[in-house]
């Protein structure tokens, strides 16, 4: 049975690290919901997160394909994990004066916020879980949807455990990789 | 100060890079101008940059080593893709060294501007672009080690013309390889345990032995492991010659052409131990019968392969040497007569195919032609093999009794793969005998190394199993496709002739008689030859089990060859 699985990817932040792992999936016939990147607070570490829809054979070897990349320092799958999962929507809703109250109130039924008002169209923006979003969406889909976009979902475990080792740097200096000796000292520090 | 040029070679020799099989061309220039200064590197000029990579992968796989392949940016880049994916998917060590263009002209479609780092993303275990000097070293020495280390393969650097050009401080003195530290034994108390026990209990089970025993030089410690708990071995393709052929407890050869008996007895097998092997659909036959009443227990190093094709009961990751000594110990000695003596029972019903003591009818069949060449060099010689028919005829009927003396294309099926395979193997072991064996096809698509042979002087000797056709496809159009030969019928050139045309000994053979005098006279040669080994035409490769068949479901050799070997008995 095929189920959608979160993994958090902590990769080394090179150029072309995201095509690696996009490719990784493409390959081997992974479909991918979504995929968010971006900085972390550690240097030269970039975090993904990735949704795929795999069953749970499939899972670890998601976990050792991406391990075979030598740029991943660390996966987790947190798909049983107890943990906080959120997408961020910025969507531009057809709001001429007599329907905006209306379209005014469901913004409030979802704790959305106004990013933007014209003379004919609201913009607003939402964070919350998948289903949240989906909600405000189909709240205000009757007005008219004019644009939209999602982030993808992005996802931390609940708890104090660091979801990747802290106190662990990447070293600096010119070397434009990880040496792999780095990798597996950095592997093993889960 | 050095050049980045400078720095690559001092650091291939820090390496201890001997040989290097390249071709020049205009980003790659500054490398080659280099070159002149470092004549401890033995440089091989190719006739075409595919047959550098599979030189290099001949290199490696013959010598142990790191082969190394070397080319310009752009059309000498892609040409080395199929020898990249070949190493890719038989796990072998090999650094490709490709130059780029300038990094200002990166991304502007330049002249012979290719982007190999992207094209090779999927069939590498990494690829670097460098575009300074400082990291011509730092990425070399991540490049080898990434080579060699874990599950092998191959990794390729593309250096642009102005790192090789441009100058920094390097200490050449200061540089040495990073130590293999990946695939030490992850010991996990309860699969160990579980391990043991299912081995100690079983009572048919069967060691599936590849390409890892050779890859982690397990040679020793999987005969002792097998000898102890009386366990027979069956072999990959890849892992012929990891265990003697000789020996009472070796099976041969698995899989879609495995002898029969070898494939009846994993079917009735109550345990599977996969050593170094990835169940291959080549090897399992459809996987909703495979085995069915085993337990399986895959030792391996690459987690990406437990779980793939095969669910498996115990996974042991690590290198296959490492944890072969930790089990050894534990092995209750036991003779498993029953299952042994059943398993020889089975063999009885080998002489179906059996074909290579039939008497001389003036039919010259590729069985006698490999069984001869085994005889004439006692199993002894590294066997360098291209793809199809004469492929699995060699894995049949040449005993292989050393390590690393069947060189292969497995994965990929690489036809054009022995030739140029060969002479890499040749340059990594000087002293062995390489015999290439290859189809009138295969042959056909790299035979212009032939030329690099001559002009490196080297003693190889060449069998062509000269059919006519595309054998092992005319053979799925006969068995499959209501024999249609569509596109499978081949004119050849005289081969004998144009070894000659390179100033090499060419022969033909196209009976029997002539095949042991054929092959002395290529030994006693010095310098390569060629033998041009006229076979049956529509010969087949027996047993055979159908893609997607059960593994047990061979279709065997049709009878009146059997009939034949009676009447002239």
């Amino acid at each position: 049975m095929s189920m959608v699985r979160t993994f958090i990817v902590h990769v080394a932040d090179h150029p072309g690290v995201l095509n690696r792992v996009s490719s990784l999936f493409r390959r081997r016939g992974y479909n991918i919901e979504s995929l968010t990147v971006g900085h972390t607070h550690l240097q030269e570490i970039s975090r993904m997160t990735v949704v795929l829809a795999i069953d749970a054979q499939g899972a670890p070897l998601v976990e050792a394909n991406l391990y075979k990349l030598p740029e991943v320092l660390h996966v987790q799958d947190i798909s049983s994990v107890p943990s906080l999962h959120r997408e961020l929507v910025i969507v531009k809703v057809a709001a001429s004066q007599e329907v905006r109250p209306e379209v005014m109130r469901v913004v409030e039924a979802f704790r959305a916020r106004v990013l933007e008002v014209s003379a004919e169209s609201l913009v607003i923006e939402a964070t919350g879980p998948e289903d949240a979003i989906d909600s405000l969406i189909e709240g205000v889909r009757p007005y008219g949807i004019l644009e939209m976009t999602r982030t993808g979902r992005v996802a931390m475990t609940r708890g104090s455990a660091p979801g990747f080792p802290l106190g662990i740097r990447p070293p600096k200096g010119t070397a434009p990789f990880w040496s792999s000796d780095q990798l597996s000292v950095l592997r093993n520090c889960s | 100060m050095k050049t980045g040029a400078q720095i690559l070679w001092e650091c291939l020799i820090g390496e201890g890079v001997k040989h290097v099989f390249g071709y020049p061309g205009g980003a790659i220039l500054p490398a080659y101008d280099a070159l002149c200064g470092y004549p401890e590197i033995h440089h091989v000029l190719v006739r075409h940059e595919q047959g550098a990579t599979h030189m290099a992968d001949g290199y490696a796989r013959a010598g142990g080593g790191v082969g190394v392949a070397m080319a310009t940016s752009g059309p000498g880049a892609t040409n080395m893709v199929t020898g990249i994916a070949t190493a890719m998917m038989d796990s072998s060590p090999i650094v490709c060294i490709t130059g780029q263009v300038g990094s200002k002209f990166l991304g502007t479609d330049a002249f012979q501007e290719t982007d190999i780092t992207g094209i090779t993303l999927p069939i590498t275990k990494h690829n670097y672009l460098v575009k300074r000097s400082e990291d011509v070293a730092p990425t070399l020495r991540a490049a080898f080690h990434l080579a060699r280390s874990g599950r092998p393969g191959p990794v390729l650097v593309d250096i642009t013309k102005d790192a090789q050009q441009s100058s920094c401080e390097f200490d050449r003195s200061a540089y040495s390889p990073l130590p293999v530290t990946e695939g030490k034994y992850n010991f996990d108390r309860d699969q160990y345990a579980a391990a043991i026990e299912m081995i100690n209990t079983a009572e048919r089970p069967v060691i599936l032995a590849g390409h890892g025993v050779l890859l982690s030089n397990a040679m020793e410690e999987l005969r002792e492991f097998a000898e102890r708990a009386s366990i027979p071995i069956a072999m990959t393709l890849l892992g012929i010659g990891g265990f003697a052929a000789s020996h009472p407890l070796n099976l041969g050869m698995m899989g879609m052409h495995g002898e029969a008996w070898v494939n009846h007895a994993i079917q009735e097998a109550d345990l599977l131990l996969a050593f170094g092997m990835r169940f291959d659909d080549r090897v399992t036959g459809t996987l909703k019968t495979y085995a069915p009443r085993a337990k399986k227990i895959h030792v391996e190093i690459d987690p990406a392969e437990i779980n793939k094709n095969v669910r498996v009961d115990v996974a042991l990751l690590g290198d296959l040497r490492q944890v072969l000594t930790r089990l050894i110990p534990d092995l209750e000695r036991t003779d498993r007569q029953h299952w042994l003596h059943y398993i020889d029972e089975l063999k009885g019903d080998s002489a179906v195919r059996d074909i290579q003591n039939l008497p001389d009818s003036g039919h010259l069949y590729a069985a006698h032609v490999i069984h001869d060449l085994w005889r004439e060099t006692n199993g002894n010689s590294i066997i360098v093999t291209d793809v199809g028919q004469h492929q699995m005829w060699e894995a049949q009927y040449y005993k292989h009794e050393q390590p690393r003396s069947l060189i292969t294309s497995g994965g990929l099926g690489t036809m054009g793969f022995a030739l140029p395979a060969a002479i890499g193997a040749k340059f990594a072991r000087p002293d062995a005998e390489v015999w290439v064996v290859a189809g009138d096809g295969g042959f056909q698509m790299t035979m212009s190394e032939l030329a690099t042979a001559a002009q490196e002087e080297i003693d190889l000797n060449i069998a062509i199993i000269n059919n006519g056709y595309l054998g092992m496809v005319r053979q799925w159009q006969e068995f499959f496709y209501d024999r249609r030969y569509s596109a499978t019928p081949l004119l050849s050139p005289d081969f004998a002739k144009l070894a000659e045309a390179f100033g090499l000994l060419g022969m033909t053979a196209s009976s029997r008689e002539q095949v042991g005098p054929a092959i002395r006279e290529a030994r006693k040669r010095r310098g390569t030859a060629l033998i041009n080994f006229m076979v049956e035409q529509e010969d087949s490769v027996f047993p055979m089990v159908p893609s997607g068949a059960a593994l047990h479901q061979m279709i065997r050799r049709p009878s009146p060859l059997v009939e034949t070997a009676a009447s002239e008995a």
